[in-house]
């Protein structure tokens, strides 16, 4: 019989009780709770989950469809021609995509649209054009010219050879690109909270409202149900449909792209300048509304109602540092148990840290609310805000260490052992210092993610330790040009911080991977 | 002397190796000889504990070792690749057996010092594993193995990854090593040549067991079938 690792065990036992105590259990209970109000059936409520359903789903896919839209001038541009600055246009382009919805939403406000369904999906197209610049750009750099140039030798015209060579080549990039922006733009909650106004509600937004403005706890959880519902299918359908379109055509090393000329200098240039000009104006608008006189100095006045909104600059920058800390902690843990032994249990282990990605912000939140009264009540306690902000960031950790451990040869660790390395010298010794730049450049995710992070927070956070992005949406909500500058002045503030460490994490990313 | 005793040993639901026995005396070097994929290397993870052995016994001067774990065996083992750590440099390296085995880093220093000046590569502790030559690891890696003064050693494939020329000078350099430490070894190999210069008995081994063993002269004068006959012709 092998004997019991106990180190092994605890590793493992660490991220498991994490996830399970602070996910599953409260997911389960939202659950249980859900779909015994739907089978109560109060009245009206299927039709009005029904009807909040429909608008969550036509809204998202309306979002998707004019985010593929938006996004396909500057997507051809960027992978089809060599010009100066493209790499610093396609870096401006992912700007809007790493920014706190509270600061979209709040730029858009900033622009004075509000109350309509217009913002909404303007902001939403904002917020995505980045998704499909990548996704769709890497492929579209790398298909083989010749098919192109094919297609125009066997007599089709540049539109017809599009339409009929490159689209079909392109669909799986278009398809992956659709269903995230999609997955987003259905969980989207900051963005809707803010610019829907009373009229327009996602499902997200709707839990919002039930469970912490009317305490309908009951109704909150059957909401959350059609959501996890929905969010599921459409994962279900995504993964069903690469799984039937896996493919393997021959690529090119992205290397020789065209400079563009004549017309298509023209074209290039308009596709390129012309985005980032109108990404540019929601910004914009945001910075020279924050300029008001005495705007950024009322920040650390005290206020009878919010307290000194600049304090809450301090709350976040603490709550990231320790859900940075924690998501670290426990995305190391579960990296090292992922990549260890191949088998179930760490297939199980990987989807299961997923699980965050794929519920909502919201869900987790109210999950927090519904169910951590036991064994002793945390409901209201200081950890509940790092704890929820790290259970977002731990997928983004391990999506990050898993793949630099991953690319240790076994032999690498073999040899160690060989040299009389304890198992878990063997990881202090190999895997730790090789992951330690991962776990750093995982770290400045987690730190991003909990900065920004508005929808858990929006359920959990006390009253006097208001986060950037809450005390941002208290000021917005409240009437007066005062509070509206200064929730503008705010904005501008968790931005520069958001950009600061993303230009960090960057930089540490491209900088010196590969030495080894 | 290690002994191995009718070892057999499955992976992923195929049977590696059957029925094994062979031993090492104190001071002798071993070479198995086989194709590639006769189970060669397999064999060499087996004694070093880095596979599980489904029967049969490791023993190491009549102790039976077969269940101690890797790290506590004391043996060492060469990899094909060299399985350098690339993180460290050439004396972190040489130097990592004698840190697990809780040296000092005065101890430390020295013996590496010394390690790298039997494989002539004196001055080279800084230099980062990347910057080395395919020899030039060859011989890092070497010092790595017997640094520790292991009191067993195995080479798996020790010169399989270098050109022809580079190959004839350092097994020379690598027999030499061997002999002057008065080391204990098996080396795997499915070069005759290489097998020959290394050792002076032989193993040969085909679809995981030990088809005959003897020195070269021996088996040539009276091979056991037709293949090993043709293998060594």
């Amino acid at each position: 019989m092998r004997p019991i690792r106990w180190g092994r065990v605890l590793v493992a036992a660490v991220p498991a009780v994490f996830i399970g105590y602070f996910f599953l259990y409260p997911v389960g209970r939202i659950l249980a709770l859900g779909l015994s109000e739907l089978g109560v059936g109060s009245d009206g409520v299927e039709a009005r989950l029904f009807r909040i359903g429909w608008f969550t789903l036509w809204q998202a896919a309306l979002s998707t469809i004019l985010t593929l839209l938006a996004a396909a001038p500057m997507t051809w541009a960027v992978s089809q021609y060599e010009f100066r600055g493209r790499k610093l246009a396609t870096a401006l382009v992912t700007v809007p995509f790493v920014l706190p919805t509270v600061v979209v939403g709040s730029a858009f406000v900033a622009l004075g649209w509000r109350d309509s369904i217009g913002a909404i999906l303007a902001a939403h197209v904002f917020f995505n054009v980045a998704v499909v610049v990548r996704t769709v750009g890497a492929l579209w750099s790398r298909l083989d010219p010749n098919l192109h140039d094919a297609g125009r030798v066997l007599g089709a015209g540049e539109w017809k050879v599009f339409r009929t060579v490159t689209l079909p080549l392109l669909r799986p990039a278009i398809a992956a690109a659709a269903a995230i922006v999609f997955l987003f733009t259905f969980t989207s909650f900051g963005v809707v909270l803010i610019l829907g106004g009373f009229r327009y509600a996602t499902l997200e937004v709707e839990i919002y409202r039930q469970a912490v403005t009317l305490f309908d706890l009951p109704l909150a959880a059957a909401l959350a149900v059609v959501q996890l519902v929905g969010v599921t299918s459409a994962l279900y359908a995504y993964s069903r449909y690469q799984e039937r379109h896996t493919t393997t055509w021959t690529l090119r090393s992205e290397a020789e792209r065209l400079r563009p000329t004549g017309r298509g200098g023209i074209l290039v240039g308009a596709s390129v300048l012309g985005t980032l000009l109108v990404l540019a104006i929601p910004v914009a608008r945001l910075v020279t509304r924050s300029l008001q006189p005495g705007s950024y100095r009322a920040l650390f006045r005290d206020d009878p109602v919010v307290g000194v909104p600049m304090a809450s600059t301090g709350n976040s920058l603490l709550y990231a540092t320790i859900a940075a800390l924690i998501a670290v902690s426990i995305g190391v843990m579960a990296s090292a148990v992922i990549t260890g032994r191949r088998g179930r249990l760490s297939r199980w282990f990987d989807l299961t840290l997923m699980l965050p990605l794929g519920t909502s912000a919201v869900t987790i939140g109210f999950g927090f609310i519904v169910a951590l009264d036991r064994p002793v009540d945390l409901r209201a306690s200081f950890w509940l805000v790092p704890i929820a902000h790290a259970l977002v960031a731990v997928p983004f950790v391990v999506r990050t260490m898993v793949p630099t451990l991953r690319s240790i040869p076994a032999e690498t660790r073999e040899a160690a052992r060989v040299l009389g390395a304890s198992p878990l010298r063997v990881w202090r010794e190999i895997d730790l210092p090789i992951v330690s730049r991962a776990a750093l450049v995982g770290s400045g995710f987690a730190f991003v993610v909990s900065l920004g992070e508005f929808g858990a927070t929006s359920f959990v956070a006390r009253p006097n330790t208001a986060t950037l992005p809450v005390m941002i949406f208290r000021l917005l909500t409240r009437p007066g040009a005062g509070s509206f500058a200064m929730a503008m002045a705010l904005a501008v503030i968790l931005a520069a911080l958001t950009a600061v460490i993303v230009l960090w994490i960057d930089r540490a990313q491209f900088g010196e991977i590969g030495a080894f | 002397m290690l002994g191995v005793d009718g070892l057999d040993v499955h992976l992923g639901g195929k049977h590696i190796l059957r029925d094994v026995s062979l031993t090492v005396a104190d001071g002798d070097t071993v070479a198995v000889l086989g194709p590639s994929g006769s189970g060669k290397s397999t064999l060499l993870r087996a004694i070093a504990g880095l596979v599980p052995v489904a029967s049969g016994s490791i023993t190491w001067d009549g102790k039976d070792v077969t269940t101690v774990p890797t790290h506590l065996r004391g043996f060492g083992l060469m990899f094909q690749g060299y399985a350098l750590f690339p993180h460290m440099d050439v004396a972190g390296n040489v130097g990592f057996g004698l840190r697990m085995a809780g040296a000092t880093p005065r101890e430390v220093a020295t013996v590496v010092g010394s390690a790298l000046e039997w494989v002539g590569l004196s001055g080279f502790g800084d230099r980062s594993i990347a910057d080395l030559s395919g020899g030039e690891k060859q011989r890092v890696a070497l010092a790595r193995t017997l640094a520790p003064e292991p009191k067993f050693v195995m080479l798996d494939e020790p010169l399989g990854a270098l050109d022809r020329s580079l190959r004839e000078r350092l097994l020379v350099e690598t027999r030499a090593i061997l002999r002057d430490r008065g080391v204990t070894a098996l080396v795997v190999t499915h070069d005759r040549d290489e097998a020959s210069a290394l050792s002076h008995r032989l193993a040969l081994m085909r679809d995981g067991t030990i088809v005959q063993s003897g020195t070269l002269e021996e088996i040539l004068s009276r091979p056991a079938d037709d293949w090993v006959e043709t293998f060594l012709g």
